[in-house]
């Protein structure tokens, strides 16, 4: 019997399966872009972006640790959701690395794992993972879909719990069944959560217990961290902070949060941080912590961290209040929500003017410095060139170590959301694929990758994707042949035994470069840095610079490990 | 200092896993743990007994918990009027000599004799955990072939005094 081919397809047009169901939540949820890359178990889902007109773009990678990481930048850069999309086993253990990496920095993610086909999970099928068991710690939640009528819901709720409250990842394992499953096209998306109310909105009891207490203060301090930028609440923190007059420390994520250049910012603290901003707090004797988490990097040893004050607390995530420092004023919100309220008290300030001289004083007389040198070029100095050439207003992105710091001290952050980098995980190879999603956010800016010859080489493959996209990244390699935060650990802690820090081997950056067809430079020399900076950053398309640095240079000043705020050392030269 | 916490969760795929792996990662040392239904559909109820070091590592665990989506309500019900009962089952060896000792033994305790064998007896008792624990040492001469326990279940009682009513706590920290 002949079958009209023409005709079955017609009864089926209602029909769609649940990658279709996939493609429609995510155009529901305004996705503009899914980073990730195919597989076995995402082929349904694969052949549905391809099936489908889809309102957002789809950007390929060469590893799935450069989709997330790329999401990341994306994310922090926008303030959407990044959307990843890797297949079952070792596409979904590739993306651990970016997962944890969100959950410790609260990005917003929403990730979708393949996994085997249903009647098969358990038993050790081919590229079968236990993703549920291997990210539930590292996931806000995660979801695996065993029923095609909850697929759209799932998308849903995962699209509003990674976004709200305090940000982080959720992943959504769909195995293969699901996916290539034909149903009709009905479902509800509907979800209810009896269990994640966050709170947005502060307890005016507590707010006006922190103007009380600024009232009688002498020594208040502000330490804002990257919960000021999620609530997008920069110009309420500016206003709080100008109406009360209170000096602004910074964290290394919450960079950006205050502008660095303002007379009452001290810049960063913490492990690296400013003589001043470290001094200032532990002098305090009321510090007004908002959305920052108390980080180890931040405090140094506990007992020394703000010995003398009263500590207040807002943050959206209550776990965080009190879990470090012992908080007399905890203040659940969000940090816009909260400095509103905060803004409409009767501004009743103690008298600072000693303080505040003080901190200036210190502010002056302790500034950041560094050592110049001809060649190999001086680190600091060369963060100063970029921030020159780019007018302080580029995305910045990095990984983590020695280069991280030195733009973090030397790259004065003025507006929010300029700043990526990985702070709470450290992730090594974070930096260049944040930059790719940076640029896709921001298509129109001026996008920076600051990195080192150790980090770039750990997820330098994703160069195919600037090529690919078109995407005009910046790639400043910080090049000093060294894992230079490892080493200079070993000069200064293990009695120079450098162990394994040394490269012998780097490759030829240049001509790495330009077999991805990307223009790559050289600079050894600091006569020839401000020429190549502003050659590389008015060509249009992608760089890659070799920038040939000191190994020997230090970060400094510092906390050394255990020592507590006021032990700073390499304060002076 | 020993703590009753109990936890309504929403009944979905892997909540004891994540609640489990939480507390296992955050170095809270779980004593027991048991899990039930509630009368709500799709609302389980966990019950820990966990020893905690201080009160701001108490705090951290109910805001842990509180944290997690699956989490709608927490109670650390310690301090409250409370009625907390555990489940055992005992096998312990019996000959003619000893069997009706045993069961005059345990009468006290008003626990069942729920199975009998030719050399061995299993004995159901319910109660707070300090009478599980003295009929079990009661029993241990006698010779224990094989124990279980459930772990405890707790809920706050329908009339709660004013002062701090801690008597079922004492009871539970002197047995611990």
């Amino acid at each position: 019997m002949k079958v009209n081919a023409n005709q079955e397809v017609e009864v089926k047009s209602d029909l769609v399966t649940g990658s279709d169901l996939l493609v429609q939540a995510l155009e529901k949820a305004n996705v503009e872009v899914v980073f990730g890359y195919p597989g076995g178990a995402v082929l349904p889902i694969y052949d549905a972006l391809h099936r489908n007109n889809t309102a957002f773009k789809h950007v390929l990678s060469r590893h799935e640790q450069g989709s997330i990481h790329a999401a990341e930048g994306y994310a922090r850069v926008s303030g959407k959701p990044g959307v990843v999309i890797a297949t079952s086993g070792p596409g979904a253990t590739n993306l651990i690395t970016g997962i944890t990496d969100a959950m410790m920095d609260s990005i917003p993610l929403v990730v979708f794992t393949g996994q085997v086909a249903e009647q098969v999970i358990g038993t050790d099928a081919f590229q079968e993972a236990d993703v549920m068991g291997i990210t539930t710690p590292i996931t806000k939640y995660n979801y695996q879909v065993n029923d095609i009528a909850d697929l759209p819901r799932v998308v849903n709720e995962a699209f509003h719990v990674a976004t709200t409250g305090r940000p982080g990842p959720v992943l959504i394992d769909i195995p293969k069944s699901i996916s290539e499953k034909v149903t009709i096209n009905d479902y509800e998306d509907d979800f209810y959560l009896p269990g994640y109310q966050p709170t947005i909105y502060p307890n005016p009891i507590q707010i006006s217990k922190v103007t009380n207490e600024l009232s009688k203060a002498k020594k208040p301090v502000i330490l804002a961290g990257a919960g000021v930028l999620f609530a997008e609440a920069t110009e309420e923190l500016k206003q709080f902070v100008n109406n009360w007059e209170i000096p602004v420390v910074t964290t290394l994520l919450g960079l950006g949060s205050y502008p660095g250049d303002d007379n009452l910012s001290l810049g960063m603290g913490g492990m690296h941080g400013t003589y001043a901003a470290n001094r200032a707090i532990y002098e305090s004797d009321f510090l007004i912590n908002i959305g920052a988490r108390f980080d180890d990097r931040l405090t140094g040893n506990l007992k020394y961290f703000a010995p003398h004050a009263k500590v207040a607390h807002i943050d959206i995530d209550p776990a965080e209040i009190g879990k470090n420092v012992e908080t007399e004023i905890p203040v659940v919100a969000d940090a816009k929500q909260a400095l509103n309220v905060l803004l409409q008290q009767e501004v009743n300030r103690g008298d600072y003017t000693a303080w505040l001289d003080k901190v200036k004083k210190n502010q002056k007389d302790y500034p950041l410095w560094y050592n110049r040198g001809e060649s190999p070029i001086s680190p600091q100095w060369l963060i100063e060139q970029v921030h020159e050439k780019s007018g302080g207003e580029a995305v910045v992105t990095t990984d983590v170590g020695q280069h991280q710091m030195w733009a973090a001290q030397f790259y004065t952050f003025k507006n929010p959301n300029n700043w990526v980098t990985s702070g709470g995980l450290g992730t090594m190879g974070f930096g260049f694929p944040a930059a790719i999603g940076a640029q896709i956010a921001k298509p129109d800016k001026l996008v920076i990758s600051v990195v080192g010859d150790g980090g770039f080489q750990m997820t330098l493959q994703e160069l195919s994707i600037l090529k690919s996209q078109n995407l005009p990244v910046k790639v400043v390699i910080l090049n000093n042949d060294a894992l230079g935060m490892v080493r200079q650990w070993q000069e200064t802690f293990y009695e120079e035994r450098y162990s394994h820090s040394l490269f012998s081997e780097n490759p030829d950056f240049v001509k790495l470069a330009e077999s991805y067809g990307i223009k790559g430079m050289r600079v050894s020399d600091e006569k020839n840095v401000p020429a190549a900076l502003e050659e590389a950053f008015s060509h249009d398309g992608p760089v890659v610079i070799d920038c040939r640095i000191d190994r020997d240079t230090c970060v400094y000043p510092m906390i050394a490990p255990g020592k507590g705020m006021h032990e700073m050392i390499g304060v002076t030269k | 200092m020993k703590r009753i916490i109990i936890a309504t969760v929403q009944d979905r795929g892997g909540v004891l896993n994540r609640i489990t792996g939480m507390l296992n990662r955050r170095q809270f040392n779980i004593e027991s743990i048991s899990v039930g239904a509630s009368d709500v559909k799709g609302i389980s109820k966990m019950t820990f007994v966990v020893e905690i070091a201080d009160k701001q590592k108490l705090e951290q665990l109910t805001k842990q918990l509180n944290k997690q989506i699956d989490v709608i309500k927490v109670l650390d019900v310690t301090e409250k009027a409370i009625v907390a009962r555990e489940l055992a089952l005992i096998k312990v060896v019996a000959t003619n000599q000893t069997r009706a000792e045993i069961m005059t033994l345990i009468s006290a305790f008003r626990a069942d004799v729920i199975d009998v064998s030719k050399d061995s007896l299993m004995i159901q008792v319910t109660g707070k955990p300090e009478k599980v624990d003295a009929l079990i040492s009661l029993l241990r001469p006698y010779g224990i072939k094989d124990l279980t326990k459930t772990g405890l279940t707790a809920f706050p009682r329908g009339y709660q005094p004013e002062q701090g009513f801690s008597s079922e706590l004492n009871n539970i920290s002197a047995h611990g």
